[in-house]
């Protein structure tokens, strides 16, 4: 908890004092390049480790009906084993018989392990320091240094992610919008937004590798899903249900087209 | 209605027109649009009409990829010339100072349990989330072209004037499938905000033309 700390309180300090730098420099040219600069920055002190350490003790921790901890949780590469598990996801699971991501896959083992119902494994999913949140961002670090390797050795896994290329395409709604609108295109923002392309794999890559991530602008960390959905609201869609197929087909596209990529989440988005 | 409608009409006339080009697979578009109808299962049936639905034009350029064959794109131009709707005034320069406004304004018509906006929240056109307009805006987005000193390149006849409204009312009458929203077809704007904003474009008083 120390070295929790003593992170947050260098965090602080280089919040602030890039705040200065960025809001001078925000008046000429050098706005994106002082953006990334500050970025780079509090890269070194990012808050999501304190959402790491607290998802390690909930992974430990005897919680649920059954009173046991998470330890046994088959992330795809075997009970408890998750070094690099993260790298590797959404995958099928034969026990359930579905594509999952990490997120659905966590509350698959609190309902089936440790006996809590949906509703107690999902409480506050997309509330800041969520146990979700806690527990996502935990898994995810563990594949710090893991290529992203999607599989698709199972027929449900290659029609999951020709699903998600296909919703990646799909337009609707009063705006005319679909993920394409805006991500389907070299080098370009909303406003100072730099907006990866994810028909590009350099650029898939450099996204998705950081994901989960700590938003400064949130001053929570989110997870993939949770960033997808907001995406999905600001398209003026409706909500699609949490843990549910679109979700995943579409994690798992973009995913996919990050093959490759070395993972270095949690990183720090604005 | 119309998801459903979709996926009949890919079943009634297989797409070998696809063939070679990057487009859609009938069986990928039936699966995903079942996915859709279960992972939006508290969408209501308003919300489906109104946003999850698709017209022929979003359909073709889900399809397409945004990347419409020669007479896909024609049929499309075609539908969205049909579109076009004007003032009633049919003053179509309108006041640039609302058209400011309009340009700046992003929130609005968002749904949801998460972040919704309030049904009352202003609607605005968003330009500057992808385009540059003002100089002295650095906020300005890339994903379409930089308007900054438009009129001065345009002019305000009334043929400018007009192609101006139009683009902004439903773009996809000169660029089938562009990323561009239909704000006048989708009702999104009304036609004399639609006009404030091409004053706000090519009125030589507009900061866009300083």
């Amino acid at each position: 908890m120390s070295k929790a700390c003593r992170h947050l309180v260098r965090w602080a300090c280089v919040a602030f004092t890039s705040g200065l730098m960025v809001s001078a420099a925000a008046q000429d040219d050098h706005a994106v390049r002082e953006i990334q600069r500050y970025r780079q920055m509090l890269q070194e002190a990012n808050p999501a480790e304190l959402s790491e350490l607290r998802g390690e003790d909930l992974w430990r921790s005897l919680r649920g009906r059954n009173h046991v901890s998470l330890e046994r949780c088959d992330l795809g590469l075997g009970p408890g084993r998750l070094e690099g598990a993260y790298s590797r996801l959404p995958r099928y699971f034969a026990d359930t018989g579905k594509v999952q991501d990490a997120e659905s896959r966590l509350v698959t083992c609190m309902m089936t392990i440790q006996g809590m119902t949906l509703e107690e494994a999902t409480r506050d999913w997309h509330s800041p320091n969520s146990d979700m949140e806690a527990l996502v961002t935990y898994v995810a670090g563990l594949s710090k240094g893991y290529a992203i390797d999607v599989p698709l050795s199972h027929p449900e896994e290659a029609r999951m992610v020709a699903a998600g290329e296909e919703l990646f395409f799909r337009r609707s709604g009063p705006l005319d919008f679909g993920c394409s609108s805006c991500h389907s295109m070299p080098g370009r923002r909303i406003r100072l937004q730099e907006l990866p392309n994810f028909l590009d794999s350099g650029s898939a890559r450099g996204a998705m590798t950081q994901w989960p991530a700590y938003r400064v602008s949130q001053g929570a960390v989110w997870t993939m899903e949770r960033r997808l959905i907001d995406c999905i609201r600001q398209m003026r869609w409706p909500q699609p249900e949490y843990l549910s197929d679109v979700v995943i087909a579409l994690e798992m596209y973009l995913q996919r087209q990050a093959n490759g990529g070395v993972m270095q989440a949690p990183g720090m988005k604005r | 209605m119309r998801v459903i409608l979709r996926v009949l009409g890919c079943l009634a006339a297989p797409s070998l027109a696809c063939a070679g080009l990057a487009c859609a697979d009938d069986d990928v578009i039936q699966r995903s649009e079942l996915m859709l109808r279960r992972s939006f299962s508290s969408a209501t049936p308003e919300q489906w009409s109104t946003r999850l639905g698709q017209d022929s034009t979003q359909a073709l350029c889900s399809q397409y990829r945004n990347r419409p064959q020669q007479q896909v794109g024609a049929q499309i131009a075609a539908d969205a010339r049909s579109s076009m709707r004007y003032p009633e005034s049919g003053q179509l320069l309108g006041d640039w100072r609302q058209g400011a406004r309009l340009a700046s304004i992003g929130a609005g018509g968002q749904i949801g349990t998460i972040e919704p906006d309030r049904p009352d929240t202003p609607r605005g056109g968003n330009c500057y989330a992808c385009h540059a307009l003002a100089a002295t805006e650095v906020a300005a987005g890339t994903l379409g072209p930089s308007l900054t000193h438009y009129g001065r390149r345009q002019g305000t006849s009334s043929e400018s004037v007009r192609s101006v409204y139009q683009r902004i009312y439903n773009a996809q009458a000169f660029t089938p499938c562009s990323v561009m929203p239909r704000f006048g077809h989708n009702g999104w704007l009304t036609p004399n905000e639609i006009a404030d904003i091409v004053a706000y474009l090519l009125d030589p008083a507009s900061p866009v033309n300083k």
